[in-house]
């Protein structure tokens, strides 16, 4: 059954040629059939071999080809199927199956339907390349195939302008990166002359001992990639502009599978970064101060899929963390779990804002909870697990999770548990904000039709996994299931708690509880009950908003910094100083071919006077000297 | 014998030189131009008589027949071209020949 592994990648990568070369030509039916079809029979397969996975889980490889060969540099097309694979494949196939369905009715009425699903196919494609790879060379493969396709998706609708201008901001932000985990990579290659992930990862711990200097280099350049892809502080300025695609774009590539890339890279090389614990504590503070800064513009955007891309920035920071204190399994879960009720949110939203005539702003929404229960109550159950709430949500569980071990691990830190409480507090204050402007109150808009069965089918799903995914894991005080962390535990070492701390998980989790459930009652304190405070607050500290607003001026600084010196310097160099002296040259050598060229002008006796001036001046000059 | 003064021979030598030269840049006339030429070619070879009968070596008159041998060859491409030029040209305007220019 492990041998069809092949195909999970190979069916969306069919269905993305057959709408390309013929896409246009396809009736939408025939289109919706090849789009979803294929990423639906990866699903499928995935399911197989997930069955098959779990009665005998070794790892399995499975050898394609060679890519190329020269000297000893081999790197084949193979695929390697463990425990952290098969959670990104089934991740990646079912929420990319339902995201599929999904688009077929949202994109309905677009003339790109066929390049639509053309795009989303490659995606999930470069995607699945990406966690089956079994050297970095292929992971690298998919790592930028993603980010073409994010490319592409993003400029999906590319008459408008700013469209463009986002694609091209998050391509190339992402590309600072990748330049930095193209280094790591050559460093690796050089280091152990191979790039295959098991006997890297084998052979580390013997070449290089904890803090060893390449070690720590290559932890740091691995983790500019992760920051990268996966949105972190420093190149976190991409994502938000990125919601300029389509809602089931932001939903599949910027918050369930894309953007967690890093997260599985770190987490595939986590040998690496267990043998320098710089680069990993970095990891730790990286997410940290990104689910700080983020969480604190979520709080002021007006833009619902705004709202939606800095929490998304802000869980990954979770995630990062988690890596940061050696939690490996905790930050996979959440990972899952951010998967389901994450790519439900942007669903809901992108169901809300289609509805509404294309209204992004939720100010203008109001009152929606009569008009579309059924998405009313998706969206309150996505957002009740995103803010946490306690014992009925996947959500709590893999946060939870993350929180303590933030403060019980091993590598564990008081800081970076306070910065993780104070995270989940204004999580589930700006969800809530976003849940009670949308939805309560008065209504400012009107809704133009009903959403159909194919657009609420997945949000219903995606709603019903992202609870129940939560039972998977469910910790010593609460049942004690640890079927997802033991699933993991071949790949992924599991993280050892402090003694000391054991017996205080209970209160830790009623902390969680507690910040919880008063960021739900301040945010309906604040929205709800006196309606009139926000704009008050807002006007007493007008410059901390704005600042919060623009994502803490990074697009400015890095405006001021990078983009205008460069933007600065192309302008001077428009003519290129350097071939100022090559035209130069030019110049001068047409000058004296014009002189001599009128001097050539066939009156044989203008010849003859040239040689008698030309001979007296010799004579003259051989008499001076 | 009276030899001649080696000074005027030259002085005489040059002035011919400059007489077939200065006729050569002001004749439009091709004919013309082709006897300044020889002119210039007689004076050269008296100059070499004279260096030669000053120095009491054969040298100059060797020379002078090399000239000689020189001008005769000269003489009849010349002639062949002016003749083409006449039926090309119909003139034997020097300056009318100029269309190879450029």
């Amino acid at each position: 059954m492990k041998e069809l592994l092949w195909l999970i990648p190979a069916w969306p990568l069919a269905g993305a040629l057959i709408l390309i070369l013929g896409g246009h030509r396809m009736s939408r039916t025939l289109a919706t059939l090849v789009g979803a079809g294929s990423v639906g029979l990866s699903a499928l397969i995935t399911l197989l071999i997930g069955f098959a996975f779990l009665s005998a889980p070794e790892p399995f490889d499975q050898h394609l080809w060679t890519w190329m060969a020269i000297g000893n540099f081999q790197p084949s097309f193979a695929f390697h199927l463990d425990a952290l694979s098969m959670i990104f494949l089934f991740v990646i196939t079912f929420v990319g199956f339902l995201i599929h369905i999904y688009s077929s009715e949202f994109m309905a009425g677009d003339e790109g339907f066929a390049r639509f699903f053309a795009y989303l196919n490659l995606f999930v494609c470069s995607m699945l390349i990406l966690v089956l790879a079994d050297n970095l060379l292929l992971l690298y493969l998919g790592w930028e195939g993603v980010g073409l396709c994010s490319y592409l998706l993003i400029g999906f609708w590319y008459q408008e302008e700013k469209n463009g201008y986002a694609a091209r901001k998050a391509f190339i932000v992402t590309r600072v990166g990748d330049t930095a985990m193209a280094i790591g990579l050559f460093i690796l290659f050089q280091t152990f002359g191979t790039l295959h992930i098991q006997s890297l990862l084998q052979q580390a711990p013997q070449a290089w001992s904890v803090g060893d200097q390449t070690a720590l280099l290559v932890g740091f350049l691995l983790l500019g990639g992760a920051v990268g892809k996966s949105a972190q502080l420093p190149l976190q300025t991409w994502l938000p502009d990125a919601m300029a695609g389509p809602s089931p774009v932001s939903a599949l590539i910027h918050a369930a599978t894309m953007v967690t890339a890093g997260v599985y890279l770190i987490a595939r090389t986590h040998v690496i970064f267990e043998l320098a614990p710089q680069a990993q504590l970095a990891v730790g503070i990286v997410g940290a101060v990104t689910l700080l800064l983020a969480g604190f513009s979520a709080l002021t955007q007006n833009d619902l899929k705004r709202v939606l891309a800095y929490s998304t920035i802000s869980q990954i920071g979770y995630m990062f963390l988690a890596l940061g204190v050696g939690a490996w399994s905790a930050a996979i879960f959440h990972f899952m779990i951010h998967a389901f009720f994450k790519a439900l949110l942007f669903l809901g939203a992108g169901a809300i804002i289609l509805v509404l005539h294309h209204e992004h702003d939720m100010f203008k929404m109001g009152g929606l909870r009569h008009k579309l229960p059924v998405i009313y109550g998706t969206f309150l159950i996505g957002a009740a697990s995103l803010a946490a709430i306690p014992l009925v949500t996947g959500g709590f569980y893999s946060k939870d999770q993350i929180l303590w071990l933030a403060w019980a691990g091993e590598r564990g830190n008081v800081l970076l548990y306070l910065a993780a409480l104070f995270g989940a507090f204004i999580t589930s204050v700006y969800t809530f904000r976003m849940v009670f402007v949308t939805f309560f109150g008065a209504e400012h808009s009107h809704v133009s039709h009903p959403v159909g069965k194919a657009m609420l089918t997945p949000l219903v799903v995606l709603a019903v996994l992202s609870t129940l995914a939560g039972f998977l894991e469910l910790p010593h005080t609460l049942g004690h299931v640890t079927i997802f962390s033991d699933f993991l535990s071949p790949v992924l070492p599991a993280v050892n708690v402090r003694p000391d701390a054991e017996s205080m998980e209970l209160l830790f989790q009623v902390i969680a509880a507690v910040v919880a459930l008063s960021g739900v009652g301040l945010a309906y304190y604040l929205y709800v009950l006196k309606p009139d405070l926000p704009s008050k607050i807002k006007e007493e500290i007008p410059g901390l908003h704005h600042l919060w607003f623009v994502g803490w001026g990074f697009d400015a600084l890095y405006d001021t910094l990078l983009v205008r010196p460069f933007v600065y310097i192309a302008k001077v160099n428009k003519h290129d100083v350097l071939d100022k002296f090559y035209t130069g040259l030019v110049t001068v050598a047409e000058f004296f071919h014009r002189a001599l060229a009128y001097t050539q002008s066939g009156m044989m006796r203008w010849y003859v006077m040239g040689i008698v001036i030309g001979a007296i001046l010799m004579l003259t000059i051989g008499l001076i000297l | 014998m009276e030899t001649v003064p080696v000074e005027s021979g030259l002085l005489l030598a040059g002035v011919l030189f400059m007489l077939g030269l200065i006729s050569v840049l002001i004749r439009r006339n091709i004919i013309f131009m082709l006897i300044s030429v020889e002119i210039m070619l007689n004076a050269a070879g008296l100059a070499f008589i004279v260096a030669g009968s000053r120095w009491a070596q054969a040298d100059g008159q060797v020379m002078f027949i090399f000239i000689l041998t020189m001008a005769a060859a000269e003489v009849s491409v010349g002639l062949a071209l002016i003749l083409q030029i006449y039926h090309q040209l119909k003139t034997l305007d020097g300056d009318m020949a100029s269309k190879m220019k450029g």
